[in-house]
């Protein structure tokens, strides 16, 4: 099967296109002729002049949702254009908590599977190949789908680099989601933002991690201030995470976020296949655990084998010092 | 109020991972364990159950050769009887494929509420929970950190990137869980010995009325081409900590200017 029409699904945040969309946007340009978007909610148009940038010709608009959780209607408005023939030869969703519902809800209705934690999308004979880290990214499995239909890619942030292609404004086509019963019975009902102080996680410039080694929770405020000196964001291991010490938004990994930061600073985290898929393409990392034959030092630049406990006061203090 | 969970065992997470070189499947070797990422959404029933004031834990897994080492282990938390669906046809089976097999036992439960974790911890697939609600035509919410059962529906607090929102549905539904929210219980020397006589009801594909031809290898509408190492990044400079470690991370820093 040729790749001519490519569709990615463009999710909005703060009145702007997320950057993973905009990153499959501009891959999915390299990929096929023909790239359109597919966006829901009230600003799709505000976003038309973002997406056409990148490479969008077109977008197909899903509109307000009313409320309901993004899975069931936007697959639902999905399914009705691949039936009624419009269909693309492959659909892009970022790795996002709505991309991965809408990806799944419409591999069931579709009865197409689905291809998760994609890293690297090239064109092969018989359509895309797609590349996946599997085991903390020490081997590259490839992949493709066999049979007819469109093919569903999720693929994780950073893959591609987001780069505007000169195009114009995307032309705004409705693409309402039909009635879709009982599966879009979820209801936001309240929304809340929670503090945030420096970067986000996954754009930040620096990024200090901890894990099980900080031994109780409150030494991740070790953490948060060392991220905080260094303008950076503050990140987990999945260990500590599921020990309920932070939240799940802070996990890097492979269950969790990519990040590639200028520097990444790994605080008492041994270094689980897990996690090294979320981090080890960071530009710099500095690891510091106490015991020397952890696997984080086999993919550090600086590991320095010590005590968190230790360490990080004294880093700490000595960045203070420095105002 | 009747639960169903869905586990997975796996092989032990510290055993190093491997894929067959002939079939690319993930190879299982050993004994399997429950899944970690499980244990929340078990915790999460019981807890669930107790506060409805009754009602049933039912757990449903699909795994090779009738294995229920890792079933045990949550029978053992207190889940009341569970389901298994095994079937030799069913190695090589896509995330679709293994949505459609469970979508067919969790029905036979006739559940109120379907908690899953949102991935595995062996194959993180992450999206068979939600084909599961499409198959079963129910809606469902991802990434909960909090689940609260009102009369006849869910409220939940859903992990967004900027917070999280509260998301209401009515029963049945299902609802993925986070790690972390709950703290699984460990089983009582009492809950062991009590989860050896609790019912495992064990099916094949065709109890279920399930095509061997939808499912396993030849059901795969996908296929793993090639496995190779990735580029190894080099490890670099190695410093032991004498008390002044830190100075050479300023110096680092100071070098990458992010200082």
């Amino acid at each position: 099967m040729s790749i001519d029409k490519i569709w990615v699904l463009a999710e909005v945040a703060d009145g702007k296109p997320i950057t993973a969309s905009l990153e499959l946007i501009s891959h999915a340009k390299s990929l096929a002729g023909t790239v359109e978007a597919v966006a829901y909610g009230e600003e799709t148009s505000a976003i038309a002049g973002t997406l056409g940038e990148y490479g969008a010709t077109t977008v197909h608009d899903v509109g307000d949702l009313g409320g309901s959780l993004p899975g069931a209607p936007v697959a639902d408005a999905i399914a009705a254009a691949i039936e009624a023939g419009n269909g693309p030869d492959a659909i892009l969703f970022p790795a996002t908590y709505d991309g991965r519902d809408i990806a799944g809800r419409l591999s069931a209705k579709i009865d197409r599977p689905v291809l998760t934690n994609v890293v690297g999308l090239v064109a092969g004979d018989g359509g895309l190949i797609t590349q996946h880290a599997v085991f903390g990214g020490a081997q590259i499995a490839t992949a493709r789908f066999v049979g007819d239909g469109p093919g569903l890619f999720v693929v994780r942030a950073k893959s591609f680099p987001a780069e505007t292609s000169g195009g114009g404004q995307a032309e705004v086509v409705a693409a309402a989601a039909t009635e879709s019963g009982p599966t879009n019975g979820a209801k936001i009902v309240a929304s809340h933002v929670e503090e945030r102080t420096g970067p986000k996680l996954d754009e930040a410039n620096v990024v200090v991690s901890g894990g099980r080694g900080l031994g109780e929770k409150e030494n991740y405020a070790l953490i948060e201030e060392l991220a905080s000196l260094l303008k950076g964001a503050a990140g987990a291991s999945r260990a500590i995470v599921d020990a309920g010490w932070v939240p799940y938004s802070h996990q890097v990994g492979q269950t969790g976020k990519t990040v590639k930061p200028t520097v990444y600073v790994a605080c008492g985290i041994s270094g689980a296949t897990q996690h090294l898929v979320g981090m080890k393409n960071s530009k710099n990392i500095v690891a510091i655990n106490k015991d020397q034959d952890a696997p984080i030092f086999s993919v550090a630049d600086l590991g320095i084998v010590g005590d968190v406990h230790k360490v990080l006061p004294k880093l700490i203090e000595a960045l203070k010092a420095r105002g | 109020m009747n639960v169903v969970v869905c586990v997975k065992q796996i092989p032990d997470p510290a055993a190093p991972p491997a894929l067959d070189p002939g079939t690319k499947n993930l190879v299982r070797v050993g004994k399997l364990i429950l899944d970690d990422s499980d244990a929340y959404g078990v915790e999460m029933a019981l807890q669930l159950a107790d506060a409805a004031g009754g009602g049933e834990v039912t757990l449903v897994s699909m795994a090779p050769n009738g294995e229920t080492s890792g079933l045990r282990t949550a029978l053992a938390m207190g889940a009341a009887k569970a389901i298994l669906v095994s079937d030799d046809s069913l190695a090589g089976t896509d995330a679709l494929g293994t949505a459609k097999v469970l979508a067919a036992a969790i029905k036979r439960a006739e559940p109120d509420l379907i908690l899953a974790a949102t991935e595995s911890s062996d194959g993180y697939t992450g999206t068979t929970p939600v084909q599961i609600a499409e198959l079963l035509g129910l809606p469902s919410v991802t990434f909960a950190k909090k689940v609260e059962i009102t009369g006849n529906s869910v409220k939940v607090e859903r992990q967004t990137e900027a917070g999280y929102d509260e998301v209401e549905s009515p029963l049945p539904v299902l609802v993925t869980v986070t790690a972390g929210v709950v703290e699984p219980r460990y089983p009582s020397f009492k809950g062991i010995m009590a989860a050896k006589s609790k019912p495992v009801e064990t099916l094949t594909i065709a109890d279920l009325g399930i095509d061997a031809g939808q499912v396993g290898a030849t059901g795969a509408r996908q296929e793993i081409t090639d496995v190779s190492a990735s580029e190894e990044r080099a490890s670099g400079e190695i410093v032991v900590d004498e008390g002044d470690a830190y100075q050479r991370v300023i110096q680092f820093l100071e070098q990458l200017k992010v200082l």
